[in-house]
């Protein structure tokens, strides 16, 4: 009798010491869902969901305060894929956040820039190189189309153009039938 | 005994080639090209060379617009490891450098350089290498600006495959001459006529290579070119194996598997299990970019199908292709289009003024009777025929539905970048489901999410890197304000403490108002005034003294002593009035010659007078100054006061003009 819970004693013992070594060894720093649905997230640092940036949007679903719907650059299979991750109901692209636009990359003409530094200031990927009174120009490759240096501009010299489709990004496209009538009405 | 070395050698024979899994037959349509010798072309109008005619980076364009090229002349320049050069295929003049139609399956523009030829046929000057003897590295580096790329239809710059001579460690050369396609017949005619030139360009590889050994590959469908190259290779130790005809044996892994029996693994390449494998027409540019010094200008292009005439014609890079298909009789009325490369792995070419590249092995004219137009696509059977059709043994109808239905994380778990893309399962399939058509869309679909998936890694890298740099800069700024502050309450106290650093400062203090005074009595003394009338002088200080009392002189007003400058002034105009009147009372003629001598005695004395009273200011003032050094208090003089109080007025005059000019500039329409 007393043998057997000795036994049992020394087991929860032990049991409870490799819990709580193990606890201590493979402590998981962070939330790695917040990071899982940043991976989702386009990266566009836009804000148009109503947060500072893709990590603040993440780390507002996971806490449950964000929907999933309010990123228009991620478009529908963004919201499809956070569904998927999170295990929740699909909903459309809440349109109050915008609309999902063809990809772009912002352009700033040279000639009519004069060098103020404040869409270097709004830039969240630091795509735009230039300095005070002195020409600005967008580092085309790093630009993620977020156009947060429209508003800034005191002489409205940034455009967004859209990314052309040239050989090398060129895609095969989706195998379609043509549908012909079969009989003149 | 020797029944069994019979038994082994029949067996060694029957094993010699190892077959792979699928393929299938298609019809050949060989013959029809067969027919005639590779012709010759005459030289077209204008040659368009697009720059994307390899695999790999954009060259740099080193040629300009009129600017006179000779025939294999540098044209642009191969940029960065995978690239290649282009040269001038004839001798002309640079007409155009812009973007047009080039042969893509997307039918977009892209950069093409344009040369109109003048017929003169004028070379470089042309620089054979001994590549029997000569050194390994510098004749691999001159690769580079040959311009040589895989022939046989990749495209790959063949400066690349050769380059890792002395690193890697490649036994087996296999040369590639199975040509499966169906059309197709540029490398049979090329074995057929320049057999001698093919050998030596297979010892130029096998040399810069440092093969062991070295395996021709010719399908059994062309007697006349394996009879040719036997004859050709006389003695040498390079062997020639005969496969069967089997499309697609001319895929290179394929036709490594059928020579040695080797499967490649397939995330390696050939190169990682010591194989490397040419095709005969690149070999034959290597041999002659060495011997006789030419870079890739032309290559032999079946031209073939629906034409009156069909051959295979040596073609310069940028030949339009209507050229090439007038010189081959001219297309038959019903062609509806042309299709580039053969008619399993071709695409149908989007234009009819595109320029023939390097990729450019064969060009079809296409009618709705040589090729009957796609029926609709049935749904699959799952009858499995596609996957015993498949070189690459994959599972093409379970692919097909994942292509389909976008599910591109199951594609690429069952291998989709395996497949070669040789059509053999839509041949077979019974639905006529286009199914490479779904491959190719799958395939770039995945390769654009990898694109944007590793442009959103660094757009998250830069946007932390933003956020920790702001971060950085805020604690930066703050610990500079602490920083500061401490500073200045440091200072406060030894102030009160130590009397030394008062005294010190008020003696600056002393020195720059000594300074300042100084300087505004030099500056404000009038320069152009000596030789002036009486009367003028009288105005311009009258004048002076109204603008003194309204505050507008900012000069004076700013400048220290201006107090006792302007009572020294007024006081000498008031002196200089005074002799007037004297003068005008004693003296009745108006003549200023006579009324100028007394006039000046007046004048000198109102300047004594003058320079006594602000020699009185300055002591004034130097007393004011010996007041504020007795005193420890660093409190401003009342002179200080005063000029305060004129430089206030002058910076709200300066306002009211701002603030002037700004309502105007506001009443003013906005320009545009």
């Amino acid at each position: 009798m007393l043998t057997a819970l000795y036994i049992m004693l020394g087991l929860a013992l032990f049991l409870g010491a490799v819990l709580g070594y193990a606890a201590l060894r493979f402590k998981v720093e962070g939330d790695p869902l917040i990071e899982r649905i940043d991976a989702i997230l386009p990266q566009t640092q836009c804000g148009q969901c109503g947060y500072p940036g893709c990590k603040p949007y993440a780390t507002a679903i996971a806490n449950g305060e964000a929907d999933i719907n309010q990123c228009p650059p991620g478009g529908d299979e963004g919201v499809h894929a956070l569904a998927d991750l999170l295990g929740v109901e699909y909903k459309p692209l809440n349109e109050e956040h915008g609309e999902t636009k063809p990809p772009a990359v912002a352009f700033i003409d040279e000639d009519v820039c004069i060098g103020c530094t404040l869409c270097i200031q709004a830039c969240p990927v630091d795509a735009i190189v230039g300095a005070a009174k002195h020409m600005h120009t967008i580092v085309a490759s790093e630009c993620t189309g977020c156009e947060l240096c429209l508003p800034p501009c005191p002489v409205d010299c940034i455009t967004m153009e859209p990314i052309e489709e040239t050989p090398e990004n060129w895609k095969w496209r989706y195998p379609t039938i043509p549908i012909k009538p079969v009989m003149k009405l | 005994m020797n029944a069994i070395i019979n038994i082994k050698q029949l067996l060694k024979k029957s094993t010699d080639i190892f077959k792979f899994h699928g393929g299938v037959h298609p019809p050949e349509n060989k013959s029809l090209s067969t027919q005639l010798p590779v012709g010759e072309l005459p030289l077209p109008k204008k040659l368009v060379l697009p720059l994307r005619q390899h695999v790999g980076n954009i060259p740099k364009i080193k040629v300009q617009i009129n600017e006179r090229v000779l025939k294999g002349q540098l044209i642009a320049e191969a940029e960065g490891n995978i690239s290649a050069a282009i040269h001038a295929p004839t001798s002309g003049v640079i007409t155009a450098i812009e973007d047009a139609v080039i042969p893509h399956p997307s039918g977009l523009k892209d950069r093409c350089v344009t040369i109109e030829p003048d017929g003169k046929e004028e070379w470089i000057k042309r620089e054979p290498q001994d590549w029997r003897n000569g050194d390994l590295s510098t004749l691999i580096k001159s690769l580079r600006l040959s311009g040589i790329v895989g022939l046989g239809g990749a495209t790959f710059p063949t400066q690349v495959k050769l380059r890792a001579n002395t690193k890697s460690d490649i036994h087996t050369l296999v040369i590639n001459a199975a040509e499966c396609e169906p059309y197709i017949t540029c490398d049979d005619m090329l074995m057929r006529e320049r057999s001698e030139g093919i050998v030596n360009g297979i010892q130029v590889a096998k040399r810069l290579l440092g093969a062991e050994q070295v395996v021709i590959g010719i399908e059994d469908n062309k007697p006349e070119a394996i009879a040719a190259m036997q004859a050709a290779l006389g003695d040498t130790d390079i062997k020639l194996k005969v496969v069967p005809t089997l499309y697609p044996s001319g895929d290179a892994r394929r036709l490594v598997h059928l020579l040695l029996g080797k499967e490649v693994p397939h995330d390696k390449r050939s190169t990682q299990v010591g194989i490397q494998v040419f095709n005969v027409a690149t070999v034959l540019a290597l041999y002659r970019y060495f011997e006789f010094g030419e870079p890739a200008i032309s290559r032999v292009i079946s031209m073939t199908g629906n034409v009156h005439q069909p051959q295979n014609f040596e073609v310069l890079f940028g030949t339009p292709l209507m050229h090439l298909v007038n010189a081959a009789g001219g297309a038959k009325p019903d062609t509806s289009h042309y299709i580039m490369g053969g008619p399993m792995m071709g695409f149908d070419l989007p234009a009819q003024d595109i320029p023939l590249t390097k990729a450019s092995n064969c060009i079809i004219a296409a009618s709705p009777t040589l090729f009957e137009p796609q029926p609709p696509a049935m749904p699959c059977i799952r009858c499995a025929r596609c996957a015993d059709a498949c070189p690459v043994s994959l599972q093409p109808q379970e692919l097909y539905w994942f292509a389909k239905s976008d599910n591109f994380e199951k594609a690429k778990d069952y291998q989709l970048f395996d497949c070669i893309e040789c059509g053999a399962c839509s041949y077979v399939c019974p639905s006529d489901i286009p199914l490479v058509q779904y491959y190719r869309y799958a395939k770039s679909e995945i390769i654009a999410q990898d694109k944007a998936k590793e442009a959103a890694n660094i757009a998250r890298e830069r946007n932390e890197f933003r956020l920790a740099r702001i971060e950085r800069e805020k604690q930066e700024r703050a610990a500079k304000h602490a920083a500061r502050a401490q500073g200045a309450k440091a200072t406060k106290k030894q102030s009160g403490d130590s009397k030394q650093a008062s005294d010190k400062q008020a003696a600056i203090a002393a020195a720059i108002e000594r300074a300042k005074a100084q300087k505004a009595a030099e500056g404000n003394a009038p320069k152009n005034t000596d030789n002036v009338s009486a009367a003028t002088k009288a105005e311009i200080d009258a004048i002076d003294a109204r603008r003194a009392k309204a505050g507008l002189t900012e000069k004076q007003s700013k400048t220290p002593a201006a107090d006792a400058d302007k009572q020294a002034k007024i006081e000498a105009a008031i002196a200089r009035a005074k002799a007037q009147k004297a003068a005008a009372n004693g003296t009745s003629s108006k003549t200023s010659k006579v009324a100028k001598a007394p006039q000046a005695d007046v004048e000198k004395q109102a300047k004594i007078e003058a320079a006594i009273a602000r020699a009185k200011a300055q002591k004034a003032e130097a007393d004011k100054i010996k007041a504020a050094q007795s005193s420890t208090a660093t409190k401003p003089a009342p002179q200080a006061d005063a000029e305060k109080q004129a430089k206030i007025e002058a910076a709200i005059a300066r306002a009211k003009a701002q603030k002037a000019a700004a309502d105007k500039a506001k009443k003013e329409p906005p320009k545009e």
